[in-house]
């Protein structure tokens, strides 16, 4: 394994002059650039000829060029097809693996590796891969694209985040987030004040490849932080040789798809008369307008995009560049909703002293700015009564609200009970500005002495700054008690890391090689916290908003030793093994240290058995065990007793003075990480030159010393709960990737990807003295009266099971019955007893479908992704589907779910099996046509032209709005609604 | 130039690994926290530990009005873990005097008494008193006169804090005795069991009395004497008030009648000095603080420095719906109101015959048919009490100027409660009292509301719970007033609703106590089950 070559992985002569004879022979060396060795049969073509060879057996070619011909066209199959201008003879060319080609090179944790050699499970990807379209957010990317990865958007909001899950995801309290590595610099997602996803301050355009790491062997190098799994973006990088232009642009337009179906406005009319008729009470029917008003329709709007991004790549004066300049701006389907972003990227890859130094420099800066939305007119605009018209004369602006008889809003608090949506949207100003820069510097010494040994230090510097205000206006219904809510926000990041390592890689002879890495890592994450209260109109501050402290300073740094060998005999057989030493300030002196340790072992059974078969082109077997750990998510400093300072209002009166408190928290002063255990079983495999290939991977993790916040003895503790080390609980599964390639002729090229995993988690312990009697921990809060939760942490089941009564339906009509429930225990009575464990949020099965076929210079593609077994909480039915909700006892009208149709519920059902629905899911994410123009402009430029839909359909038996939800606890509640995007684009290179 | 760029990467690489061998740098501490150490070194520090131990019976946690919980494991803070909220639901919500409208989790049980040890609302009433005792048995381990000496603290200092270790001790024991009055037993810690070492014990409703009375009676001659304490502190008269109440139960509590004992310390708080305040309305005002020659002890409230939604900010919001302004608040919670049997206490409900008719009659009105509650879940149905308001009788703005949060305080002892106790405790043999003065204590409770003087025929156990009644209703009486009367789990008296049934049914003794929540039985193999559960 080498650094140098995934940064040198195309080597072009550098600075060229172009001849101008009529014609010449062009003779040179075509290389594999990951093994360098010579590769015989690529074909050598003088570009838009006839004119061809092919090369000899030690990669040699010599080809007569006519005239004009700039450039040669060099292909072979497994490998990337390049042009490259004819400049002084001879040529060398390394051909770079494409992926299912077991020559690709593939970053892998702390180096990279051929994509033959992998031992541990690990999928990458890179450009070609990718989800096509609009994607403004680099998680988007992935979606669909490798077996056991779950990505699931959290709605339609432009730049939005996204729910990362590998493999299921490891724990229960702590975070199941992947670690991400951008550039060998692991980096910290928890986001910032401002910014509603960290990850779209990176351009997607600026991402070569992405490997997606999912069992210990290929993870546990991350220790302490790779329990979830480990996502390795890497950035495009220059390519020496002549300077290229390549320009990205691309248009869309989103529309809203679908909106949530409600009460048409003469429904709710029909309804709230009969009640009156029927009762005599006026009440309500007195309340009814005259309008008819789709409150959905005024919110949302056609939001255009573009995107764009320029780059240039190539040598200046021997230094290998590539910079970028990216601009994206994004209206969301939700009025008033908006996100741009300018972004650069840089990246310098010179060598020094005869190649012995190669130094990678790269630099990303992002500056993005929101607008947001209040999201909260989305469950308005469901909510308000269609009777009502939009506006009013009245003080709120302008916007019909709904009043008590002293001219105030209802509602408590003094806030709205159910705000005018428009009101919400546009007496909003919501803005905020992020700027991120992302830098590293690699520097690769291969001593003079002994060129076989490196020393390699990567410096990293993640910074970011976040800042903004969000501003009610005192006419707000919203805002009107407080005469107008300002804030203003500011928080600042910063990751530091500092990795020195020294690799020794030896080939002993022909059959024996090896190398080996040690490396030291200190890493920092430091926050700046700014805490300021809010104001009102006038600018009087809100004396109930004043912080206790104006400032704080969380950070946490990481340690870590490691040490890694590779190991090859034969060219069969191949050894990793690995120990990570992590020492994390999170935890108190005696606990702070764990080890994680990793070995893998790999066959290729190809070679061993098969090796003149022309059916066979790969077989291999992978073993991998591994430990990793998992400390993301937990508090800094919970180890310590510590008191605390209470905030402005929280103090007490002792004669006619008021005294803040100080309060003591609970602690466990023996807290330390999660730890999984993970073994992997794959098989990779090949038939026809890998015109078929995939592999299939069988897992186990198992996961002890859950973090969990469990119930602890009162008195015991200062609280009731404590966030300790209890608990296992075990994620089996397994994955199936499928690449196909049906056709490929001259003309015609047909690529199929598919992808299936399977994933069973299942909690097996939950307290440090196992009691049959304990049921568990309740978790999963819904909306709906106070402290209602549906979901249950409880040994036995997957996290967050649905624990509901059964419902009893009508024999005759089929509809559920108000109320009544089977009474499982048999008691003759309904109680908490009687509550079953029904369905779970996570999926059973997921799977992924990409196909691309391209016929002369058009090509077609299609992408979709599909779980099964994922079951939801349908929140917006049981909280808005009854009678109740209609005649809100405050005196107002709401419109409701037509499920209310169905049950004709007049009281909320909350804990019913009703509500939890299946909401398994196909769905189409893309669609794209693209034309290869070729040449443009005189031969200036090639121009290549895209047009895509995205979020094409969707086939679910769920009756919400959407099936993809991005909570763990499977709770549906309104979601933003994912656009549907169409999108035309251009790429020329120049 | 080789060097140029190798010396400075070497000298680099020396520097971070030498850096990275002082393994110190992984030893952080937060900005904004103080370790124990440091709130021990000085009087402050002390002071904001003495403020959160009695804020905790009116706020929830470190932020108001929520936010940062004293008390987690998934239960509501404003309204599972609030002292006051709780207290209120488990002293009242069973009773004739409180029904709730909402949906909240379990929430019907309480009125249904048909409650169990998985109710998270019963969870968050044990945990809240028990975490209450855990903060003072902290304090209490730094201000012995050696730890004090130890920390640094000397002198007047010194002294202050030694004063209030009385205060704290009266305060746990006034804990424990709702332990002993809700759950009949507790998990039981004293300042001898450090924290997050071993589970700890149980102790019996006997031992528990034991040790209140214990507490209370080592403790009296320490406190401040009575009417001499500042503003929202407790002093001897709230220790001989505790007293007087749990000797009147203590039949109830140990099997044992202390009726004696029971006049004597409600007799030493009537000739403290306190005196009625002329007008009953006013005592359960946003500026009550102000009738302390009546209010023994209460819990301070405030609409902007002591935020929370189970204090008084409660009290005021759930009784009310459109007619919120009357109750000074901006919204209505549209929540609890009362059934036909508080209803029943009262000669007429306008207030004519007697003050203390604090209903609503605007938005509901008092009539039969309103009082009538068909449906549970509609606010609109039942008695609408008025009785905490957040409006100053001086007719002054309160602090909150957005009319949310509560500046009522919360009276734990009144001086009525004494002359009751004392009436009561004669009718049931209590030595030292007489006919006499308990017919004058009840007349003048009585002539303070404008009520119709009592005669000596009058003077029975019955009128004494019918004027116990009308006198402290939702102040967190009544469960205890009916089981001490032996009516809250009969038929012998029946209200709208009890049991869960519209016309009330008798439900099983067991409901003369509370549970003890599974989780914390889970959680501590020393707890046990009450008798029933």
């Amino acid at each position: 394994m080498n650094l140098r070559r995934l940064f040198f992985s195309v080597i072009l002569l550098a600075g060229c002059s172009i001849s101008v004879i009529a014609q010449q022979t062009v003779s040179g060396v075509v290389t594999d650039s990951a093994s360098a060795q010579p590769l015989a049969g690529a074909t050598i073509r003088a570009t838009g000829t006839n004119a061809a060879t092919a090369t000899a057996s030690n990669g040699s070619f010599s080809i007569k060029v006519p005239a004009g011909v700039e450039t040669i066209t060099v292909s072979s199959i497994g490998f990337k097809t390049q042009e490259v201008r004819i400049g002084s003879t001879p040529i060398n060319i390394a051909l770079v693996g494409t992926a299912g080609s077991l020559n690709e090179v593939v970053v892998v944790a702390y180096g990279t590796r051929r994509k033959g050699d992998l031992t541990g499970a690990i999928t990458s990807l890179t450009a070609k891969d990718f989800q096509k379209g609009n994607i403004t957010s680099s998680d988007q990317l992935l979606v669909g694209k490798v077996a056991g990865l779950q990505v699931t958007s959290g709605g339609g909001s432009p730049g939005g985040g996204s729910k990362i899950r590998i493999r299921g995801g490891a724990s229960l309290n702590a975070s199941n987030d992947p670690l991400i590595v951008i550039d060998g610099v692991p980096v910290d997602n928890n986001g910032l004040a401002g910014s509603s996803n960290f990850l779209n301050t990176i351009d997607p355009n600026d991402i070569e490849s992405v490997s997606v790491l999912k069992d210990a062997s290929a993870t546990a190098l991350y220790g302490s932080r790779a329990s979830n799994g480990v996502i390795i973006v890497t950035t495009k990088k220059g390519q020496a040789g002549n300077v290229k232009f390549n320009f990205n642009t691309q248009a869309s337009l989103s529309n809203v798809p679908k909106t949530v179906p409600v009460l048409s406005a003469a429904q709710v009319k029909k309804i709230i008369t009969q009640y009156a008729d029927s009762t005599g009470d006026n009440n309500y029917v007195d309340l009814l307008g005259n309008a008819n008003t789709n409150w959905q329709d005024l919110i949302y709007q056609n939001a255009f995009g573009t995107d764009n991004n320029l780059s240039a790549s190539g040598s200046v004066a021997h230094i290998p560049f590539r910079i970028s300049g990216g601009y994206n701006n994004q209206e969301g389907i939700l009025k008033t909703d908006k996100f741009s972003r300018v972004s650069t990227a840089i990246n310098l890859s010179p060598k020094f002293f005869d190649d012995h130094l190669a130094v990678n420099l790269n630099v990303k800066y992002s500056h993005t700015h929101n607008n947001f939305a209040n999201q909260g007119a989305i469950g308005a605009a469901v909510s308000f009564d269609p009777t009502q018209s939009p506006y009013a004369t009245n003080k709120y602006g302008g916007y019909f609200e709904w009043l008590q008889a002293n001219g105030n809003v209802i509602g408590t608090n003094g806030s709205a009970a159910d705000p005018n949506p428009l009101g919400l949207l546009n007496i909003n100003d919501d803005i905020s500005n992020v700027d991120r820069m992302i830098g590293n510097i690699q520097l690769d010494y291969k001593f003079h002495f002994l060129p076989d040994l490196h020393l390699l230090v990567n410096l990293g510097l993640d910074r970011a700054w976040g800042q903004g205000h969000h501003y009610i206006d005192s006419t707000s219904s919203i805002a009107k008690y407080k005469g107008g809510i300002f804030t203003d926000y500011q928080q600042g990041k910063s990751n530091v890391l500092s990795d020195v390592s020294l690799l020794y890689n030896k080939e002993l002879n022909k059959d024996v090689k090896f190398d080996v890495l040690v490396l030291h890592s200190y890493q920092d994450f430091f926050s700046n916290v700014y805490n300021v209260p809010n104001y009102n109109q006038s600018g009087q501050v809100d004396s109930t908003t004043i912080p206790t402290y104006k400032t704080d300073k969380p950070e946490y740094r990481l340690e870590s030793y490691l040490g890694r060998i590779n190991f090859t005999l034969a060219n069969k057989y191949l050894l990793t093994a690995s120990l990570r030493r992590d020492g994390s300030s999170k935890f108190s002196p005696s606990t702070r240290v764990g080890y994680f340790p990793a070995g893998a072992l790999a066959w290729k059974l190809k070679d061993e058995f098969f090796k003149n078969s022309n059916v066979l082109s790969d077989l291999k077997l992978r073993l991998g065990l591994g430990v990793t750990g998992q400390q993301d998510g937990i508090a800094y400093y919970s180890y310590l007793p510590v008191y605390y300072q209470s905030t402005s209002t929280a103090q007490y009166e002792f004669g006619s003075n008021y005294y803040y408190f100080l309060r003591p928290t609970a602690y466990d002063p023996n807290i330390k990480w999660e730890t999984t255990t993970t073994s992997n079983i794959g098989l990779d495999f090949g038939f026809w030159k890998n015109r078929i290939s995939g592999s299939i991977d069988f897992y186990e993790k198992k996961t002890k010393d859950l973090l969990s916040v469990v119930p602890i003895a009162p008195g015991a503790n200062f609280d009731i709960t404590l966030l300790t080390n209890v608990g296992n609980m075990t994620n089996k599964g397994a994955e199936f990737t499928l690449n196909l390639i049906p056709v490929q002729t001259k003309n015609v090229t047909w690529n199929l990807n598919f992808n299936i995993s399977y994933n069973k988690s299942k909690i097996t312990n939950l307290l440090k003295n196992p009691d049959p009697s304990f049921t568990g921990i309740d978790v999963s809060n819904i909306a709906g009266g106070t402290g209602n939760t549906i979901g249950k942490f409880a040994v036995g089941y997957a996290p967050y099971s649905f624990l509901v009564y059964k419902q009893v339906y009508d024999q005759k009509t089929g509809k559920p019955i108000e109320g009544l429930y089977a009474d499982l225990n048999r008691d003759g009575q309904i109680t908490d007893a009687d509550r079953y464990y029904y369905k779970k949020p996570a999926p059973d099965v997921l799977s992924g479908i990409s196909t691309q076929v391209t016929y002369k210079q058009w090509s077609l593609g299609l992408a979709g992704h599909a779980s099964f077994g994922n079951y939801l909480y349908n929140n917006f039915y049981s909280n808005s589907g009854v009678f109740r909700a209609l005649q809100n006892p405050l005196h107002y009208i709401q419109n409701v779910s037509v499920d209310y149709l169905n049950t004709n519920f007049s009281n909320n059902q909350y804990l019913s099996d009703y509500y939890i629905e299946n909401a398994s899911f196909f769905r189409l994410d893309n669609i794209n046509i693209g034309y290869n123009a070729g040449k443009v402009f005189h031969d200036a430029a090639s121009l290549s032209i895209t047009a895509n839909i995205q979020n094409v359909f969707v086939i679910t038996k769920y009756r919400g709005l959407d099936p993809e939800v991005s909570n763990d606890q499977g709770i549906d509640n309104n979601i933003y609604p994912r656009p549907r995007i169409y999108s035309i684009g251009l790429n020329l290179n120049f | 130039m080789k060097n140029k760029i190798l010396i400075p990467a070497l000298a680099y690489l020396i520097i971070v690994f030498a850096a990275s061998s002082c393994a110190k740098k992984l030893d952080l501490s937060p900005e904004n926290a103080l370790t124990p150490a440091n709130v021990y070194s000085s009087a402050d520090g002390y002071l904001g530990v003495l403020a959160k131990i009695y804020g905790t019976l009116s706020i929830t946690g470190n932020q108001g009005p929520a936010g940062s919980p004293d008390i987690g494991g998934g239960l509501d803070e404003g309204s599972q873990v609030a002292f006051i909220r709780g207290f209120f639901n488990c002293e009242e919500l069973p009773t004739d005097e409180a029904i709730v409208a909402w949906n909240d989790q379990t929430i019907h049980d309480f009125h249904n008494l048909s409650w169990t040890s998985s109710d998270p609302f019963l969870r968050g009433m044990y945990a809240r008193p028990i975490y209450n005792i855990t903060l003072m048995n902290e304090y209490l381990r730094e201000s012995t006169d050696d730890v004090l000496a130890a920390n640094g603290i000397t002198g007047a200092d010194a002294d202050n804090i030694k004063e209030t270790v009385g205060e704290v001790r009266f305060l746990r024991a006034y804990n424990y005795w709702v332990m002993l009055d809700i759950f009949g037993k507790s998990t039981f810690i004293t300042e001898q069991d450090q924290v997050g070492t071993s589970l700890p014990r149980e102790i019996s409703r006997d031992s528990l009395f034991l040790y209140v009375e214990s507490e209370l009676l080592d403790i009296q001659n320490t406190l401040a004497p009575a009417k001499t304490a500042e503003y929202g502190r407790v002093d001897q008269a709230a220790c001989w008030s505790l007293l007087a109440r749990l000797y009147l139960n203590a039949e109830v509590y140990t099997g044992t009648p202390r009726y004696t004992d029971a006049v004597t310390y409600a007799k030493k708080v009537i000739d403290a000095g306190y005196s009625l305040h002329s007008n009953y309305s006013q005592l359960f005002m946003a500026d009550n603080n102000k009738w302390n020659d009546e209010i023994i002890w209460a819990i301070n409230c405030d609409g902007v420095n002591t935020q929370a939604y189970g204090n008084t900010t409660f009290l005021v919001h759930c009784a009310s719906g459109d007619d919120h302004d009357q109750y000074g608040v901006a919204g209505g919670w549209n929540g609890y109101r009362a059934t036909q049997g508080l209803a029943n206490l009262f000669p007429d409900l306008s207030g004519a015959s007697d003050s203390r008719a604090l209903f609503s009659t605007s938005s509901f009105g008092t009539s039969e048919s309103q009082i009538q509650i068909s449906d549970v879940s509609d606010f609109n149905n039942g008695l609408h009490v008025k009785k905490f308001i957040n409006i100053r009788s001086d007719g002054a703005a309160t602090s909150d100027p957005t009319n949310t949060f509560s500046d009522v305080d919360f009276p734990v002892f009144r001086l009525p409660e004494m002359y009751l106790i004392y009436a009561e405790a004669f009718l049931r043999g209590g030595a030292g009292a007489d006919a006499g003065t308990a017919l004058q204590y009840l007349n003048a409770i009585r002539a303070r509301a404008g009520a119709s003087a009592l005669t000596s025929g009058d003077l029975t156990l019955q009128t004494i719970l019918d004027e116990r009644g009308r006198e402290l209703y939702w102040e967190g009486f009544r469960r205890t007033d009916l089981i001490r009367y032996k009516l809250l789990t009969s038929n012998t008296y029946l209200w709208p609703w009890k049991g869960g049934v519209p016309s009330g049914t008798a439900v099983d003794d067991k409901y003369n106590i509370f549970p003890i929540p599974t989780a914390n039985i889970t959680a501590n193999i020393n707890l046990t089950q009450n008798q029933g559960y």
